[in-house]
């Protein structure tokens, strides 16, 4: 890190050295970033290797420790393996049950919430983009500036309308409110915006209904951007916790994520089970991002959050 | 567009047909203020049903002495918000979630700009690097506060283990007051710096080629196009990627109540997890409502004053 960024050098100027090997050194799409002699690329792959691998001692730590028994996790020493390697917690906490049902219920609740808000997302973007209606520019304006909104602050009120809707211990409590993503809405719209609209006018002149040009016309040219969306909103309602946490207190509706804060305190202290249990619930989402990760790089650009 | 005959036209042709003799814009405009409210209508109601009913509710809650546990409600009128502002712990709380910003901010946007230039610099095995980076920000909190407990753990925990085997004396991580804040900030930046590693990633794929050949052809060494081309071109990536830094670090809630329920003395205690303590624990809602609102209304004070700091430029 620091050396890439805080210690501005003085560097020969682009001297004929620098210039001289450039056309073969460079592998597919490099962005010229790296100088061509040998030591920028040595230390840039040192502070790569030595970043990458504190980012993944955790995982490592919580791996090891998730094949050992307990008794041998009880052992000091540095290295995570302390006796034979085992399946026995993933045996335990798969017998006990509780982490599969969690399990389908994160995934049947991140499914439906995903589903729901990009339907509705969609179309209101489109609404709001290409819109004449009145209340247009309030609905627009509310919505931006509720991005702003700390979840926390409706946590209260949300739970008292659910207690009114008769909704508590239900999964539609745990979706409903999820649904509503100004930030997706306001993502989406920004993309509207963009496309030309003379395709659109072309096909109204062909007789096409409003519904029929978004479905056939902007829908398509959108997939990138909704699948964008669509991969934030998953993730987003996949780890959510506070809202799940306050509005389920049964375990057979419970998330992963609020079930394993439950039963935290109920492991004590057998560490093996909890790093099971912990890695069985990081598994799908990293699985997914491991075969979709240059898809999902290319969609955070496509989403304008990071372009320039 | 010639097949026009699917549902979709069912539920939208309201008998108008398309109308050809009049001229093309005003046909279009005509169509769309008929029909572009009935777009927004399934998000407008949840909207307005789990958004803004929630925030009108707790506003008027905010001056009620509501309860859960006093039967009848009655208007305070201020009061909440005069007891807010003499409420040490108020003061106490809010200066633990700045101080918690204050450390977090740095590190989560300049790590992540680190990573993303040394990713980008198109050495071999970018999808390793990518995974190992960004892998954490995909964890549920509650994954990565198990993870991290053990690692804390007193007895046997890894950071523990390092320190003995260096020789040092063991730390209580999460239980000690100098030091449980940091442990919580090692956390979160190990947890999310991924999504702001992503944001730079494609902002520095989206620098074209060509300004660096401009560059290199000048003469400019790699240390120049640094700082003459890659850096002033994520500028606005790293204004961006600063303000929604600064916003959700003051937001800061989950891991915190997890992992320490704000202790030791308090030491932790975020604004929004005071709230949470006042609200159901102290059952006093009106009171954790008024809170919430003084605090929200710092939030959008911080993001007015971002947004004139960093002027912001259509794209």
């Amino acid at each position: 890190m620091s050396a890439t960024t805080t210690r501005p050098r003085l560097h020969p100027a682009g001297g004929p050295l620098n210039r001289r090997r450039r056309p073969k050194a460079e592998p597919e799409g490099a962005p010229l970033l790296l100088g061509h002699g040998r030591l920028p690329k040595v230390l840039a792959s040192g502070a790569l290797i030595i970043f990458a691998a504190l980012w993944l001692l955790p995982f490592v730590w919580a791996i090891a420790t998730s094949f050992q028994q307990e008794q041998d996790v009880a052992k000091p020493g540095l290295n995570p393996i302390k006796g034979a390697l085992t399946l026995e917690p993933y045996r335990v906490i798969l017998e006990r049950g509780n982490v599969p049902v969690w399990a389908f219920n994160s995934i049947l609740i991140a499914v439906l919430v995903t589903v729901i808000t990009i339907a509705i997302s969609t179309l209101a973007a489109y609404g709001l983009s290409r819109g004449t209606f009145r209340g247009r520019k309030l609905l627009l304006a509310l919505t931006v500036s509720s991005i702003m909104v700390p979840p926390q602050l409706l946590i209260v009120p949300l739970f008292q309308e659910m207690l009114a809707f008769n909704l508590v211990d239900t999964y539609w409590a745990v979706i409903l409110p999820q649904v509503v993503a100004p930030m997706m809405v306001f993502i989406l719209k920004r993309f509207f915006d963009g496309i030309p609209r003379e395709l659109e006018e072309a096909a109204r002149i062909d007789g096409a209904s409003d519904l029929r040009v978004f479905w056939s016309i902007v829908l398509p040219l959108s997939r990138p951007i909704v699948a964008a969306v669509s991969v934030f909103v998953f993730i987003g309602a996949w780890n959510n916790f506070m809202w799940p946490y306050i509005v389920t207190n049964d375990p057979a509706l419970m998330t992963l994520p609020v079930g394993l804060a439950t039963v935290k305190d109920a492991y004590g202290v057998v560490y093996a089970q909890s790093m099971a249990s912990a890695l069985l619930a990081a598994a799908p989402l990293i699985i997914v991002f491991l075969f979709f990760q240059r898809r999902i790089v290319k969609s955070v650009a496509t989403t304008g959050l990071g372009g320039t | 567009m010639s097949t026009t005959t699917s549902r979709a036209n069912a539920t939208e042709d309201d008998g108008t047909p398309a109308s050809r003799p009049t001229p093309k814009p005003v046909a279009v405009e005509r169509r769309t203020r008929s029909t572009g409210w009935l777009f927004v209508l399934p998000f407008a109601l949840a909207f307005g049903l789990f958004m803004v009913w929630p925030i009108v509710q707790g506003l008027w809650m905010s001056f009620t002495d509501e309860s859960l546990t006093l039967n009848g409600t009655d208007f305070v009128g201020f009061d909440n918000y005069a007891e807010a502002f003499g409420d040490p712990d108020v003061w106490s709380s809010l200066g633990n979630t700045v101080f918690f910003t204050v450390i977090t901010v740095v590190p989560l946007v300049v790590v992540a700009l680190g990573m993303a230039l040394l990713v980008h610099s198109g050495l071999a095995g970018q999808w390793v690097w990518r995974l190992a980076y960004f892998a954490p920000y995909l964890l549920p909190v509650t994954v990565v506060t198990l993870i991290w407990q053990w690692l804390y753990q007193p007895d046997l925990g890894m950071a523990n283990q390092l320190l003995d085997t260096l020789g040092m004396e063991p730390i209580g991580w999460l239980s000690d007051e100098k030091f449980a804040m940091w442990s919580i900030a090692a956390l979160t930046v190990w947890w999310t710096v991924g999504f702001n590693f992503l944001l730079y990633l494609a902002a520095l794929q989206s620098i074209p080629d060509q300004l660096y050949e401009a560059a290199a052809l000048d003469g400019a060494g790699a240390w120049r196009r640094l700082f003459s081309v890659t850096l002033p071109q994520l500028s606005r990536t790293t204004a961006l990627v600063g303000m929604l830094q600064v916003l959700a670090s003051l937001k800061v809630f989950d891991q915190i109540f997890i992992l320490t329920k704000g202790g030791p003395n308090n030491s932790t205690r975020p604004i929004l997890e005071y709230i949470y303590d006042v609200g159901f624990t102290g059952y006093r809602l009106g009171y954790a409502s008024a809170i919430s609102y003084l605090f929200f209304a710092l939030i959008i004070i911080i993001s007015i004053a971002q947004l004139r700091f960093f002027p912001r430029q259509e794209g």
